[in-house]
């Protein structure tokens, strides 16, 4: 047993680390279903850990459940079972009056901005600090120091309705972190801007993430957004998480759903008869020529049928499928030799 | 009875007290419209599915007690022609003047009718805030009074404005039936001098009076909305 004062981990009982700013424990989250009786189960048991820091992108296809679990992070959906440890404290147990105040160290932001239109700019980014109590002079010097890390000083006294949809996002952004929330959670909030403006963006989240130590989770359908600014990712399916980890861990995971949609390498699959293998290679490895050592070091003709190599949170990283001549017998001992080189290797098909 | 038209001397001071009387009731049923409507309409919306107050002290089945009362109240009120409702609510308006004669008294039924109807509008101007603003709200940890009154109240202010426009016309419309109860007011002068005696020169300037008050009423109000608007 630990010292640190953590219950011990017995079956389902909650296990909250030091360095975890949320952690979500058996989340069970179910509607009543439309018309007929019975219910919907949106949230399948679900657990998930966020460390402090870290962006961590929860990435699924539309109905898979992503934004009910962002949802319930902040409570806004309330779980039907299960924890939600937000910095410490168990928000599924707190008074309503608790609720309120924990919400205040948790920023959000929503695909669809949800900006007060009555408001300015200025007036939006206070409005979080007026629900916290904070006067009026230190407001307005809150809200002007936000705004200018958002790059929208010079647009305070304007109405969300003249702003274009990256401006509004950046306002969603600083009305979130007016307050100094340990947290942001971000519920789509790319998914309604083109390329561009969500590159801008995720750069703007990559930044105040350095710059103020925010822990940021995420909800994404798009995987160009774990790939550009993600740590930590996990895939939900139908309610459940199926896959969870590092980023660049996932990467050199054989098998791994992320990497695969992370780094598409097309449909083709090779001649039958040849072996097929995918390699993956994070760091140093990727400055290796590796095709060309197997060609050499066995005399076999390496047919590359897919390739990819890209920057993952500043790492360089790739993704290759290889056809080899020959049944995957008789290739035994190059693939052998990939593995013992660091490299990690999936034999696909014979 | 042969009397001259358009004696201005004798005209005016009807005339005066006239505006006099449809202002102090119409005014007063504003006042009050304003308050309980807004009320009603915010307890309308906050208590249906999805509302801030869907489930009162944790109870969705009182929420929905709640919304459907509400709903049958407003919707009685609705339904009784004004000279019923009028009449019917003598010994009330009794109860709360002293009598139920002259316009103070008239403001009674006035309100009583109007409520209903701008909480409607209300209703209305509310269902059209995005729920999305509701749920930043809360997610900045408002608490429901600041939903209503920063998000819900503010955003709808636009819509209620026009709402309210729509109510004073009505009310203008009500008071002028009021009169039948001898209430005075504009609406009063037109019915006995007009009709009642056949001078035409009254009936033809409260008509002139009442379109020039509809019109600076509503012209007034899309202003104020337009200006609140910034969407």
């Amino acid at each position: 047993m630990t010292s640190s004062g953590a219950p011990t981990q017995s079956g389902r009982r909650l296990r909250v680390r030091k360095n975890h700013v949320i952690t979500i424990t058996d989340l069970h989250k179910s509607y009543p279903a439309r018309g007929a009786n019975g219910t919907v189960e949106a949230l399948k048991g679900i657990d998930l850990e966020v460390r402090a820091g870290e962006i961590f992108g929860v990435v699924g296809t539309s109905g898979a459940g992503k934004s009910t679990l962002i949802r319930c992070v902040n409570l806004l959906e309330r779980p039907s079972s299960g924890h939600i440890t937000v910095d410490g404290q168990d928000l599924t147990t707190l008074t309503d009056a608790e609720l309120r105040l924990a919400r205040q160290g948790i920023g959000m932001v929503f695909q669809h901005f949800n900006l007060l239109s009555s408001r300015t700019v200025q007036q939006n980014v206070e409005f979080g600090l007026e629900i916290m109590g904070v006067p009026r002079l230190e407001r307005h010097s809150r809200a002007a120091e936000i705004l200018a890390l958002v790059g929208l000083a010079d647009r305070a006294s304007a109405y969300p309705s003249q702003l274009s949809g990256g401006q509004k996002q950046r306002v969603g952004i600083a009305r979130a972190l007016a307050g100094n929330p340990k947290v942001l959670l971000s519920d789509e909030a790319t998914s309604s801007l083109d390329p561009e403006t969500t590159d801008s963006i995720l750069e703007l989240l990559r930044d105040l993430n350095r710059k103020l130590g925010l822990t940021i989770l995420l909800i994404t359908h798009e995987m160009e957004v774990v790939k550009k600014i993600c740590d930590s990712a996990a895939l939900i399916e139908d309610g459940r998480i199926v896959e969870t980890g590092n980023v660049i861990d996932l990467l050199n995971t054989p098998g791994s759903k992320i990497a695969h949609a992370l780094f598409p390498l097309g449909e083709s699959n090779g001649t039958p008869g040849n072996t097929v293998v995918e390699i993956m290679y994070a760091g140093h490895l990727s400055d290796e020529p590796i095709v060309a050592k197997l060609s050499r070091s066995f005399g076999i003709d390496v047919n590359i049928l897919g390739a990819a190599v890209e920057l993952v949170g500043g790492h360089r990283v790739g993704r290759m499928r290889l056809e080899l001549p020959g049944t995957v017998e008789s290739n035994r001992v190059p693939i052998e030799t990939l593995k013992e080189s660091g490299l990690f290797v999936e034999v696909l098909a014979a | 009875m042969n009397q001259e038209r358009w004696d201005w001397n004798t005209m005016i001071p009807v005339l005066v007290k006239a505006i006099t009387d449809t202002a102090t009731m119409v005014g007063l049923a504003l006042g009050f419209t304003i308050i309980f409507g807004l009320i009603v309409g915010v307890l309308l919306v906050s208590t249906d599915d999805d509302g801030i107050l869907a489930a009162p002290f944790g109870s969705r089945r009182l929420g929905r007690a709640l919304h459907a009362v509400i709903g049958f109240l407003v919707n009685i009120g609705r339904s009784l022609p004004f000279i019923i409702l009028m009449v019917l609510i003598i010994p009330f308006t009794k109860l709360l003047v002293g009598t139920f004669i002259g316009p103070i008294a008239a403001a009674v039924p006035l309100t009583v009718a109007a409520i209903p109807f701008f909480a409607r509008l209300v209703e209305i101007a509310l269902r059209e805030v995005d729920h999305g603003l509701v749920e930043a709200a809360k997610s900045l940890g408002a608490s429901k009074l600041t939903i209503v009154w920063k998000v819900l109240l503010a955003e709808g202010r636009p819509s209620i404005v026009l709402g309210l426009s729509t109510s004073v016309i009505s009310l203008l419309n009500y008071s002028a039936i009021a009169g039948l109860i001898g209430a005075g007011g504009i609406g009063d002068i037109a019915i006995r001098y007009g009709y009642q005696r056949y001078q035409e020169d009254y009936l033809l300037i409260t008509t002139l009076m009442l379109i020039v008050i509809v019109q600076v009423v509503q012209l007034v109000a899309s202003g104020v909305a337009k200006k609140l608007s910034h969407r």
